[in-house]
């Protein structure tokens, strides 16, 4: 729902580097983006296609990684990922405990791109 | 035909948006005044939260609130009735708000001196979350007609909260509402969110609230 906002910020953060690179063509785009995130992949292609239109970054296409939810134990600092259908029954896989905060999930970024 | 390189960018898609909503907290806590971004879905009873936390709050702080409508001022209108400093904001068919339209939210408020501002957010558990408003606090909204399994769909929201209210909880007996299952699924999340048990419509649970949000202003104030 909110993908309109989100790809004019991807946009205008490609355009930035292009111009500061002296890029011709903007090939494609390497985001990483947590999986908490509701973003459709189709639709910010489908935006960013809309608004790259008479720019360098006109086809570009946009590669999205997903990174997975992390949580980490509160009590013995192990990391693990998981799921969020079974997250009330997910505990510490080290030390069984349930209190543990989310570290990685939420990302939105841009690692880099792909130019001519 | 000339090669592909690789420019490196490691940029946040929403910096520019991070980097406002932290000069909208500093702006707020130079003059003392706590910010609370109040979210839901539609109908999970915001307004009516704002209007039973004026009578709770019984004068106690200077309360400021900042509505967030796609395109109507129905909800300011209610809020100003009881004499409360309200500012609509019509989002223009945004489905959230960020912090540049909170600045002008605050701009618009800023006359006067104000312990507290809250946010009354677009309503919707998806898009909100994601946009960083600038509040120092987060606080959501369930109520027991949406079902128990919504941190299974949203579990962003849930995330991002210091405080969920279960909202309407007079439904309960009419309802197969697992509090127990949702508290534990929020609790997995989030370990760290208070939740509190509230009805607008009785006044269970307001109390509760009106002191952690009292305790809150206090603390805040003398940071």
């Amino acid at each position: 729902m909110h993908e309109l906002p989100i790809t004019e910020s991807i946009l205008n953060i490609v355009l930035t580097y292009a111009r500061k690179n002296d890029v011709r063509q903007v090939m494609a785009i390497n985001l990483r983006v947590g999986r908490l995130s509701d973003l459709e992949d189709e639709w910010i292609q489908r935006y960013f296609d809309y608004l790259s239109k008479g720019t360098v970054a006109q086809g570009a296409k946009l590669k999205i990684e997903r990174t997975p939810i992390k949580l980490q134990c509160n009590s013995c600092a192990t990391s693990y990922d998981v799921e969020i259908t079974n997250i009330s029954d997910t505990v510490c896989p080290s030390c069984g405990q349930k209190n543990s905060k989310l570290i990685s999930g939420r990302e939105y970024y841009i690692k880099d791109m792909e130019v001519q | 035909m000339e090669g592909v390189r690789l420019i490196e960018v490691k940029e946040e898609i929403l910096a520019d948006n991070i980097k406002l909503a932290t000069a909208v907290r500093e702006r707020l806590r130079n003059t003392k005044t706590l910010l609370l971004n109040l979210m839901s879905s539609p109908g999970s009873g915001k307004t009516s939260l704002i209007l039973r936390t004026v009578e709770g709050l019984k004068g106690s702080l200077r309360l400021g609130v900042i509505e967030a409508d796609i395109d109507s001022t129905v909800d300011a209108e209610k809020v100003a009735a009881r004499g409360i400093p309200a500012i609509q904001l019509r989002t223009g068919g945004f489905c959230h708000l960020d912090a540049t339209m909170v600045t002008q939210g605050i701009d618009a408020l800023a006359a006067s001196k104000f312990d507290l501002i809250i946010i009354e957010n677009v309503g919707n558990l998806v898009c909100p979350a994601e946009f960083d408003t600038g509040a120092h606090k987060n606080v959501m909204i369930l109520s027991v007609p949406e079902g128990d399994d919504k941190p299974l769909k949203y579990p962003l929201m849930f995330t991002i909260c210091d405080v969920l209210l279960v909202n309407k909880i007079d439904y309960l007996s009419l309802s197969d509402f697992d509090m127990a299952a949702l508290r534990k699924r929020v609790l997995a999340l989030n370990p760290n969110i208070k939740i509190i048990e509230v009805s607008c419509k009785t006044g269970a649970g307001i109390g509760d609230w009106v002191a952690w949000l009292k305790k809150e202003v206090d603390a805040f104030r003398l940071d």
